[in-house]
């Protein structure tokens, strides 16, 4: 909302610039976007008037006017083609900087002086009109400066509201605001009942009365189209971002600014019959005023004679029964339409009018007959015309009435924490138009019907809140009980798998939580995707099923940028529509390529592989002591290289992947070097122990290694369990030292070399002991896996 | 008088010890007096061929010059092992300031880094962290938090919808609702999170993080709004900054404010006012739609944008470059 700083002061003079107006609305709550003078400064421009146009001796397209309006009469050269005699314009006299800082000397131009320059309203800053010399009115005083006729020494607020506000999207809102702001009086202008002048009328017919229960019309006759708006009109409108349109437009769209009701104007000879207001039917079509062909959906309110649709209500009208240049006859309608039945209309056209936003918001109920009136006096003065009575037609149970809320003062106090007296209260509550009635401990209020947001107390009480100063409000800061919230230790957090990470040398990043269906399924993800139903792009379609797609999307970024060696990770919650349930987890990715390590004089660059990855995962597994037992078994996953991938267990259930991507994806994805990857379920990997202590021993452990020989088929995971399983107890740590194919070994076989460290607490173990527990290793590895010891 | 013989002896034997430049020559002069073969040794084997007189006073003498040269030995012995370690040591010598063997450098990024911060100021104010869904129903992000159906506010959400008619959250103001239905009142809560709203442009990103706050007790005040407010916002910045409340509308919360605070100038001097987020009472309506009696409780809600607060804090200048995952760019917040 836009208005005029000094047409805001004809309402409330509060005496105060622009800028202090600016600061205090914002402070209530209205906030200013921006206040910008209407005009560049203009010393040494005045009204002039042509007094004689004479052709240049000399050029065909150049003047010589003779021009009244400085010190003397001037001789001014002039190139525009609607200087004429006896036009009144904007004289730059000399001395003159423009606002384009063109300094106005005396010249001489093909041969003829001129002293000073008749302006245009771009060379004003007025403007975009460059036809030819701005045009001031017939009675405009030769010799005053423009800035004063134009009254150009003002600014244009803009206020941006939020959508509680409707009530200001006015003139009268603004001022009333205004007024309680400031305490300064508001001084509406006169609006008279105006007597018919003729007994015309149109039946009105509410024929959907929740959308629109009230219709207030008048019939004018015999307006003159062609009549001039008057300057100040223009001038309001324009500093409001509305451009003149004629006088009946421009007394519509006026009253709309000044008083908050949209109205609209039909040209009366193209009604057939009476005026409906009923929702939309199948068949109904209608072209705009902005020239799109419609054919309204049924759930929008139409304004239509016996035939056809007249108007969109409350979002734009119709070109067929638009005031042309031909009208003589007008109706004037001034409507209360249903906030819920205009919502979202103007949207769905595609457009975005200044009645449906306020429509939409909620206009004053109680306005309509006050608007109309205001308008036939507008449109009397301006372009004659013979007024017909007020029709009314009013469905009043479904019109809101005033809203009537108690307010206790104790409540007020409470909410705010403040000690406000019931004298300031009551004063704020009168200064923002609210009837007060005051009882012992409480108001019973009733509050204007513009506003349409006052339900309960508790919007009254913001109400006395903002008018009183949010910042005179007293601030109590923090203290008192302390609720102690005991911290889960059981419980790995983000923050601390953050920090971790980051001090193994991966870096965080975040990816879109949406990607594009094909990405998915290049990774053969995209089982259970859940699209979107209004996506941004088809980049953007679906919500993420795995980490995996961003991750990849961002080191293909980086290495593109000559980045080649990094270790990724991100946490964040993927979607998937599962057999039975829609699925939302939160997971955590990771991602590493290039070099174990940076460049380094002393070596070569040992490329990553899998254990490296694998090693990071135990690493992170084991530093959070995850709750339950982990394990990892290979996996056939299709994004993974087939030798390359391992599915992770903790306590038997499936938490997650980690492998190479598959060699084929990563050619697809245009990688020239192995990228590993990995995926866990979150909650999984954040579940921890508690640590419980237990005896470590005072007497010396025993170390034993043993060295078989079995078929590449058993997974050494399965190996160390059986080894587990037969030491038992007395088994403290078990390490896998030496993997070894080739030669003395059979083909499909291999050597491993495993270590147990065995200890018992409480003694020191005999060696025949030990020697009989090796036996029973063996021999299980034997039975269970054909492992053999080595020779 | 003479000297006796283990005195020339001894003289003889220290200068030897004394010019032995290695321990293995050392331990030859040890040989040579001290052996089973040696020079000393052979004169305490001569002692009984000595008048019995004169033998005490001579053993006295020959012990005395033994333990003597032992200790010379000894102490050339500690001297030469100290000078053959640091022969060797100093051939170890390596530039020291050749750099070390490390990984690649990590990090968290800069918006969980100022979530992380965020956070742990309101954990020290007492607030537990609540977490909920992103893919959300109109319930829950809307309807119970005072949206009323067809509201402009609604439309200035953008919403994500999916199909089916559930939505990607508009903002964390669900866990609130979430939370309030399962545990009731009082409730102090922080809800972190990832939000979405369709919307892309230079000051836009269809997804942003928020965080949203929540506390409800008896005698909750506006009062204490404030001072809460103030109190994060100069912990977060770790500044005494201006701050002010300007009335605005949430449908959710009554009164509503947006919370201005006077930035610094990088000279110390007093900036512009900066929106750095929204708050309030929280609606009755909010709290009898989760079961909580408004008349008993009050209680103040608040909204923050975690991207809002890094890059003030980071001095960023381009929302987009969160998401846009250079690592030269997540890099630099270490």
């Amino acid at each position: 909302m836009k208005i005029s700083h000094r047409w805001l002061g004809e309402w409330v003079d509060s005496g105060l610039d622009a800028g202090e107006i600016g600061e205090r609305f914002t402070l209530a709550g209205l906030e200013v976007d921006s206040i910008e003078p209407v005009a560049p400064p203009l010393d040494g421009v005045v009204v002039a008037e042509i007094l004689s146009v004479e052709p240049h001796p000399d050029a065909d397209k150049l003047r010589v006017c003779r021009v009244a309006g400085d010190s003397e009469e001037r001789t001014i050269v002039c190139g525009a083609p609607n200087a004429r005699e006896g036009l009144k314009a904007p004289l730059a006299t000399l001395g003159t900087r423009l606002p384009g800082g063109l300094k106005i000397k005396p010249a001489r131009l093909r041969g003829v002086g001129s002293e000073g320059m008749l302006c245009s309203e771009p060379e004003l800053g007025l403007g975009e009109d460059a036809e030819g010399l701005m045009e001031l009115p017939a009675d405009a005083p030769v010799g005053e400066p423009l800035v004063a006729y134009l009254g150009l020494n003002d600014s244009v607020i803009e206020v941006d509201l939020t959508p509680n506000r409707a009530d200001c999207l006015s003139l009268r809102g603004l001022a009333r605001e205004l007024s309680a702001i400031t305490g300064s009086a508001v001084k509406p202008p006169q609006i008279d009942e105006i007597a018919p002048e003729i007994q015309r009328s149109v039946e009105i017919s509410l024929d959907s009365p929740e959308d629109c229960p009230r219709y207030v019309g008048r019939v004018i006759e015999a307006v003159d189209v062609s009549a001039v708006t008057p300057l100040w009109m223009i001038e309001r409108l324009r500093r409001s971002g509305i451009r003149s349109l004629g006088p009946i437009v421009d007394v519509t769209n006026y009253v709309l600014l000044e008083l908050g009701q949209p109205m609209h104007a039909f040209d009366l000879d193209r009604i057939r019959g009476g005026v409906h207001a009923r929702r939309a039917r199948k068949g109904d079509r209608i072209t705009l005023l902005d020239g799109q062909e419609i054919e309204p959906d049924e759930d929008m309110l139409l304004i239509a004679d016996e035939q056809r649709a007249l108007a969109i209500a409350g979002v734009m009208g119709g070109e067929d029964s638009a005031v042309g240049e031909n009208t003589r006859d007008i109706l004037l309608e001034s409507a209360w339409f249903n906030p819920a039945t205009i919502s979202g209309k103007a949207r769905r056209l595609g457009l975005s009018t200044e009645s449906a936003h306020r429509f939409e918001r909620g206009v004053d109920p109680a306005l309509q007959r006050k608007a109309v009136e205001r308008a036939t006096r507008l449109i009397i003065d301006i372009a004659g015309g013979r007024p017909g009575p007020v029709i009314e037609a009013l469905a009043s149970d479904h019109l809101p009435g005033a809203s009537r809320v108690t307010l206790r003062l104790e409540r007020l106090n409470r909410v705010l924490g403040a000690d406000l007296d019931a004298d300031s209260v009551e004063s704020i509550l009168e200064r923002l138009g609210m009837e007060v009635d005051r009882l012992e401990d409480r108001f019973e209020v009733v509050a204007p019907t513009a506003r349409r947001d006052i339900e309960i107390e508790a919007d009254l009480i913001e109400e006395v809140a903002r008018i009183h100063g949010y910042d005179r409000l007293p601030t109590r800061h923090p203290g008192g009980e302390i609720v102690v919230k005991a911290p889960r230790e059981t419980l790995t957090g983000e923050r601390s798998l953050r920090q971790q990470l980051a001090a193994r040398g991966f870096q965080e990043v975040m990816a879109w939580s949406f990607v594009s269906l094909e990405e998915l399924d290049r990774l053969s993800m995209g089982e259970g995707a859940q699209p979107l139903a209004n996506p941004l792009s088809r980049e953007m379609a679906v919500l993420r099923t795995s980490l995996l797609p961003g991750l990849l999307n961002v080191a293909g970024r980086n290495l593109r940028r000559q980045i080649p060696s990094f270790r990724l990770f991100e946490t964040g919650h993927c979607f998937r529509q599962g057999q039975e349930a829609f699925e939302e987890a939160w997971r955590l990715g990771l991602l590493m390529t290039g070099d174990v390590r940076p460049e380094h004089f002393s070596g070569k660059p040992q490329p990553i592989d899998y254990f490296d990855l694998k090693g990071e995962v135990e690493h992170l597994l084991d530093f959070n002591a995850v709750d339950g037992e982990t394990s990892f078994e290979r996996a056939e996953l299709p994004w993974l290289h087939p030798g390359q991938a391992a599915r992770l267990l903790i306590g038997g259930v499936p938490a997650g992947w980690l492998g190479q991507l598959h060699p084929a994806l990563a050619g697809e994805l245009e990688f020239d070097q192995p990228v590993f990857v990995a995926e866990f379920d979150g909650r999984s990997i954040a579940a921890r122990r508690l640590p419980e202590h237990r005896d470590s021993g005072r007497f010396p452990a025993v170390r034993r290694d043993i060295a078989i020989v079995v078929s590449d088929e058993h997974p050494a995971a399965s190996l160390i369990e059986s080894v587990r399983q037969s030491a038992g107890g007395l088994l403290e740590n078990c390490v896998i030292f030496d993997e070894y194919r080739g030669e003395g070994i059979e083909s499909g076989f291999r050597s491993l070399a495993i270590g147990l460290i065995l200890r018992d607490v409480s003694r020191t173990l005999k060696d025949r002991e030990i020697d009989a527990l090796l036996e029973t290793v063996l021999a299980d590895l034997d039975s269970r896996f054909g492992a053999k010891l080595r020779g | 008088m003479s000297k006796p013989a283990s005195q020339n002896l001894l003289e003889d034997a220290l200068e030897q010890v004394a010019r032995a430049d290695s321990e293995r020559t050392l331990d030859e002069v040890r040989v040579r007096f001290l052996g089973k073969k040696g020079a000393l040794t052979a004169q305490l084997k001569e002692l009984g061929q000595l008048p019995p007189e004169q033998r005490r006073e001579a053993g006295q003498q020959i012990n005395r010059a033994k333990q003597d040269l032992e200790r010379a030995i000894a102490e050339r012995g500690e001297v030469l092992a100290r000078e053959h370690l640091d022969a060797k040591l100093a051939g170890e010598t390596i530039d020291v300031t050749l750099p070390g063997r490390s990984v690649e450098l990590g990090g968290a990024h800069p918006v969980n880094r100022a979530l992380d911060r965020l956070l742990d100021i309101f954990q020290r104010l007492g607030f537990e962290v609540a977490t909920g869904p992103e893919v959300e129903d109109d319930y829950y992000n809307f309807e119970a938090l005072n949206f009323p159906p067809h509201h402009p506010a609604r439309a200035m959400h953008d919403t994500f919808y999916l199909p089916d008619g559930r939505l990607l959250r508009t903002h964390t103001s669900p866990v609130q609702i979430r939370v309030m239905k399962e545990q009731g009142a009082p409730v102090r809560i922080v809800a972190p999170g990832r939000v979405f709203r369709s919307d892309s442009d230079q000051t836009h990103t269809p997804q942003f993080h928020q965080v949203e706050g929540l506390l409800v007790d008896r005698d909750v005040t506006f009062a204490d709004l404030k001072g809460m407010l103030s109190d994060f916002v100069n912990a977060f910045f770790e500044d005494d900054l201006e701050m002010r409340l300007r009335p605005s509308y949430f449908p959710f919360t009554e009164p509503s404010a947006e919370v201005d605070v006077r930035w610094r100038n990088p000279d110390g001097t007093a900036g512009d006012w900066l929106e750095v987020l929204g708050c309030g009472m929280v609606h009755p309506n909010v709290l009898a739609n989760c079961g909580v009696d408004p008349e008993r409780y009050t209680g103040y809600a608040f909204g923050l944008g975690v991207e809002r607060f890094a890059m003030l804090r980071y001095r960023v200048d381009d929302l987009r470059l969160f998401f846009d995952n250079d690592l030269r760019f997540l890099r630099q917040f270490r």
